[in-house]
């Protein structure tokens, strides 16, 4: 009987005594909601194999038993603070199932929404990787100065982080009164603070000699290995959806996409933080093209039926191309929800960049990979 | 109100106290007394004012201000008071403890939040006694694998060591608790013990996290300690002396840093090392390896490390302060003891009290302690500072910085100081 071939976390391997096998997570405080592990000989990573799974919720599956609009609050859940562009793709493919037109002012909305919520994300996103290199006040500016932009989407949608604002057929209320002159302040201030984080992170030589050539991702493997956003972009392939595949009225909007070469660790930590500046000049475009009255919403009838069919409709979120096919059979209930999830496709990479590096560059080069944990498990 | 502390009643309090007077007499008497004789018998007791000082008068004394004083300072006179309060463990464990405070109003005023704000009504700062009492009543855990005794013994060697070198420390001119003609070899002999109690601590906890904490601890310290020592030497080749109370009298007209900037930089920068403090926190870098070297330690095993750590880092800034800074050598800004007290003495209502034991401490030594206390405590303020504004670099950058560049830099600094020292600019014991 030939033997079994086992996957490769479960195979035998040749015991050696230099090789120390470290469990990085679940609980550990430089991993997320997942496990890496990693065998090092003496400061060197020889083997990375990153474990995700520990907070697998069944999404898709539980997609199958609701309805098109019920499906709104459980579908954010996976990236609760960037909730808005994960339900972006599911939205749009489910408007295109149902048929519906959308109104001008709610694509708009959708946008600055959409943009809010990439800078919130990449704000968490950025105090953690501060903290991750041992820099406690990059930790606490950008937890800080996401407030502001929580605010605003407090004022716009009612809720702090889980707003479930996007629906089939537009958007769940209009503005309220005065939105744009408090938005346009607070989104001018906040690209001023983030300016400064220059001076105390993006040029502070510890960190460049620090993240600079390590974890390098090469144009061909980034390619490859099929990763997406900063990390593509880090690596000097400009790809974004928004400019690629235009959604809603991104193509009317003015905004460029920034791509860096070397594709390394600095790169990737750098590229969302410019992003954001585009981000805030996104919004301020949005805000004066932005049709200044009309409805936000379609009517849609009690429990809507899709048409029989699929679809796959994919948005740029604040970690990469994030895609959602849905597979209708003329019911209320979607037959298959399946997200492709940017974290996900990322995470691939991570072995790839650790295999030889140092252990002290562990956490800058898994967190640069703009990875989410609980996105990934969905 | 919360169940676990009920309103407070004096009366009930006054109550209880009365339903034990019996045990409280009765335990006072069993203990209290053989411990008088116990005093009695074998200590010696000093001669005040040509009366021997037995507990009875001493008791008997402590009524009368006017002769409270000659007991006080002839308790002053004893290693007890120097080891215990003021040149020692008490002074730096006060300073070490407003060091905390500080590193944490300021770290947070520099990230835009608060810091600690409830505990203690006024800006927090019953903060540091709170999270004291909380590790005191928090259960120690050891790991069932760990080598017991060492494991138990490190946090209290570190707590030792580092009270040693507090020890070692000239605060005032004649304050010292040791004053050694071979103080500075006797201070590298101290920062030797640390590494070792380090990696011992590491290896007995038999766990992965600490031990590679206690491994990256040893790489710093051990190739840290060589361009610690060879900065100090220009200051020793200059003064002529090992001895740190005479190495701060030399600084009575300048202080060194004046001529070897190179070896305080080498220093600053080699004791930030020392000290695991950002950006050199390797052995204890959280997003790597949890708490590094302290990963399993508890409750108050874990505040004693602490305790040493800050412990350390007043005795490092004090050292900066005695060998570059001049120590306790400063414009004379503490106003002199008003004399009619002696003379006069106090006029208390209808009573004249005189104190003819007064002044406790000298002008001198309370302007030298002023000049010193305010030169360590700006010194700790810059070595906080980095805190806010560095990420941790990396054990190959950190090595590289150690071998290359600061020991180069000390030895330019060794060549400063005999270049100094044979033009006969500067000699053993200031400008000649």
């Amino acid at each position: 009987m030939s033997s079994p071939t086992l996957p490769p976390g479960l195979a035998i391997q040749k015991a050696d005594e230099r090789i120390m096998t470290l469990n990085v997570g679940p609980q550990h405080p430089g991993s997320g909601h997942m496990r890496i592990i990693v065998q090092i000989d003496g400061d060197y990573i020889v083997a990375c194999d990153p474990d995700p799974g520990y907070v697998h919720r069944g999404e898709e599956k539980m997609a199958e038993y609701r309805n098109y609009t019920l499906n709104v609050p459980h579908l954010e859940r996976p990236v609760i603070h960037d909730s808005c562009n994960i339900l972006y793709p599911y939205v749009l493919a489910a408007e295109e199932l149902l048929g519906l037109e959308i109104p001008e002012r709610a694509k708009y909305i959708r946008v600055i929404a959409s943009e809010l919520n990439r800078c919130i994300y990449t704000q968490y996103w950025l105090a953690i990787y501060g903290i991750f290199l041992g820099h406690s006040t990059m930790f606490m500016w950008p937890a800080g100065d996401r407030e502001l932009l929580i605010d605003l989407m407090e004022k716009m949608t009612g809720a702090r982080v889980t707003h479930s604002y996007f629906i089939p057929g537009g958007i769940r209320n209009d503005l309220p009164a005065n939105f744009e002159d408090v938005c346009l302040r607070q989104v001018n201030y906040f690209e001023k603070r983030i300016k400064e984080y220059a001076d105390v992170f993006y040029n502070n030589p510890i960190l460049i000699s620090r993240t600079e050539n390590t974890g390098v991702l090469t144009r061909e493997n980034a390619i490859k290995l099929g990763t997406t956003g900063s990390v593509l972009r880090a690596s000097g392939v400009d790809y974004d959806v928004r400019k690629k595949e235009p959604y809603d009225v991104y193509d009317e909007l003015d905004f460029e996409t920034n791509v860096m070469k070397s594709g390394d660790s600095y790169a990737r930590s750098r590229i969302p933080w410019l992003d954001m500046m585009e981000s805030c000049r996104i919004i301020r475009d949005a805000l004066q093209k932005m049709p200044k009255s009309g409805s936000v919403r379609v009517k849609l009838k009690p429990n809507p039926k899709g048409e029989i069919g699929s679809v796959y409709k994919r948005i740029e979120s604040g970690r990469g191309a994030l895609g959602c096919y849905i597979v209708s059979d003329k019911k209320v209930e979607p037959y298959r929800v399946k997200l492709s999830v940017p974290s996900f496709r990322n995470l691939i990479a991570l072995p790839h960049l650790l295999i030889g590096e140092k252990l002290g560059n562990m956490p800058s080069v898994y967190w640069s990979l703009n990875y989410w944990p609980v996105e990934a498990d969905r | 109100m919360s169940v676990i502390a009920p309103n407070f009643k004096l009366s009930e309090f006054v109550k209880s106290i009365l339903d034990n007077i019996f045990w409280i007499l009765l335990i006072l008497t069993l203990i209290g007394l053989p411990a008088i004789q116990f005093i009695l018998f074998y200590i010696e007791m000093p001669v005040i004012n040509g009366e021997l000082l037995t507990p009875f008068l001493a008791l008997t004394w402590l009524a009368d201000p006017s002769r409270s004083i000659p007991i006080l300072k002839a308790f002053m006179a004893t290693d007890l008071f120097r080891i215990a309060a003021f040149p020692g463990f008490g002074f730096a464990a006060l300073i070490a403890a407003g060091t905390i405070f500080v590193e944490r109003k300021m770290l947070a005023k520099l990230q835009l939040r608060v810091g600690p704000f409830y505990c203690g009504k006024v800006e927090g700062i019953l903060q540091l006694m709170g999270d004291g009492l909380k590790l005191i009543s928090k259960e120690i855990i050891i790991p069932a694998k760990a080598d017991k005794p060492i494991f138990w013994a490190a946090p209290v060697l570190f707590v030792a060591t580092a009270a040693a070198f507090v020890a070692l420390i000239p605060v005032a001119p004649g304050w010292v608790v040791a004053d050694l003609d071979v103080g500075l070899l006797a201070v590298f002999a101290v920062i030797g013990f640390f590494p070792i109690i380090t990696i011992l601590s590491a290896w007995s906890a038999n766990s992965k996290f600490p031990f590679i904490g206690g491994i990256r601890a040893l790489y710093q310290m051990v190739s840290f300690e060589i361009p610690l020592i060879l900065s100090l030497l220009g200051v020793v080749i200059l003064t002529g002396t090992l001895n740190l109370s005479e190495i701060t009298a030399s600084q009575s007209s300048f202080p060194w840093i004046i001529f070897l900037p190179i070896g305080a930089i080498v220093f600053f920068i080699t004791m930030l090392a020392e000290l695991e403090r950002i950006p050199f926190d390797l052995p204890e870098a959280e997003s790597e390896i949890v708490a590094g070297w302290l990963t399993e330690f508890s409750g108050m095993m874990y505040g004693l490390v602490q305790l040493g750590t800050y412990l350390k880092l007043y005795s490092f800034a004090a050292l900066f302060v005695v060998l570059f800074l001049g120590g306790w050598n400063g414009p004379m800004i503490w106003p002199p003891f008003p004399e009619e007290i002696i003379t006069e003495g106090i006029e208390l209502g209808p009573v004249t009290a005189q104190f003819p034991g007064l002044p406790l401490f000298s002008q001198e030594m309370l302007n030298g302690t002023v000049w010193f206390v305010l030169k360590t405590v700006g010194v700790i303020f810059f070595i906080l500072l980095p805190r806010g504004v560095f990420p941790r670099i990396r054990v190959d950058m950190l090595l590289d910085l150690g071998w290359k560049k600061l020991i180069g830099l000390a030895f330019v600094n060794i060549f400063i100081a005999l270049g100094l020292l044979y033009a006969g600019i500067l000699g053993p014991g200031g400008i000649l």
